[in-house]
């Protein structure tokens, strides 16, 4: 029950961060607020009993992702070219998607609760099926490049795209990125 | 006992987040990042003995290690400006 509460604490704070984030104009002052939402983020994953996902955010979002942050910032200025404009376009695709995710919650069980699928069959099969069906002995190997392999191709998909982009933003000399901001601001 | 001292963690979270977010110069917010790490390994560790799990001591060490680098990377950055630049003609050398 207290768990819950937690959970309900670090939701609350997880949507302060994403506000402010938003709300930033400072591009270094977001990518520290960016490193808070990560580290409430794997706060809430250690909640959920997704260690290793916990462990894999801190590294990969505290860590890696603010470090590559900085890098770009080094290339760029610091801040950001403010807009007043409201897209009406990206709005009528956000406001969409948003209820397209709200409305496919009704499909998922409730957390916890002692009817799911993976507290009643769904581990079992894995314990003792998997050998037989998928003829990898470790039966995470199994899972997660058998059973979710299509999750996992678009978990690499995504990696793959944000490191190409990464690298399209740090492989560019200096000088051509003060051509662009020079220009854009003449 | 733990229960208390969770939501008094939490309540200390929102405190760094508050200063983060209201922070005027850059070093209260890296200041304030910083104390959120640290109340993130310290709400980790508690949480553990929370569920009566105290195995999760371990990763509050880790997160704790990637806090420090973390926080390495980002006082580089300002003493350098550069993430590629090394200090080897600096006397004190590199960090």
């Amino acid at each position: 029950m207290i768990v819950i509460y937690i959970n309900i604490i670090i939701l609350f704070l997880l949507i302060i961060t994403s506000i402010a984030i938003n709300q930033q104009d400072n591009l270094f002052a977001a990518t520290m607020l960016t490193g808070i939402f990560s580290l409430l983020s794997a706060s809430l994953f250690v909640c959920l009993d997704a260690v290793d996902v916990a462990f894999t955010e801190a590294a990969v979002g505290a860590g890696i992702a603010l470090i590559l942050f900085l890098g770009t910032l080094a290339s760029i200025k610091y801040k950001e070219k403010v807009k007043n404009k409201v897209s009406v376009s990206g709005l009528l695709l956000v406001i969409p998607t948003g209820f397209l995710l709200i409305y496919g919650i009704h499909d998922i069980p409730s957390f916890g609760a002692l009817d799911n699928p993976v507290q009643t069959y769904l581990a079992d099969r894995y314990i003792t099926g998997s050998s037989k069906e998928i003829g990898i002995p470790n039966l995470v190997t199994s899972v997660l490049a058998s059973y979710r392999g299509h999750d996992t191709l678009g978990e690499v998909t995504v990696i793959f795209t944000a490191c190409i982009g990464v690298l399209m933003l740090l492989g560019r000399s200096r000088g051509d990125y003060r051509g662009i901001v020079d220009k854009e601001e003449s | 006992m733990f229960e208390i001292s969770t939501f008094i963690i939490l309540f200390s979270m929102f405190l760094a987040l508050v200063s983060a977010i209201i922070g005027k110069t850059v070093y209260d917010k890296i200041l304030a990042v910083n104390i959120f790490g640290t109340v993130t390994v310290l709400f980790i560790a508690l949480f553990g003995f929370l569920t009566k799990r105290p195995e999760f001591l371990d990763i509050a060490l880790v997160y704790a290690l990637i806090n420090f680098i973390s926080t390495i990377a980002i006082l580089k950055f300002f003493e350098y400006g550069d993430m590629s630049s090394s200090s080897i003609e600096k006397e004190e050398g590199d960090i």
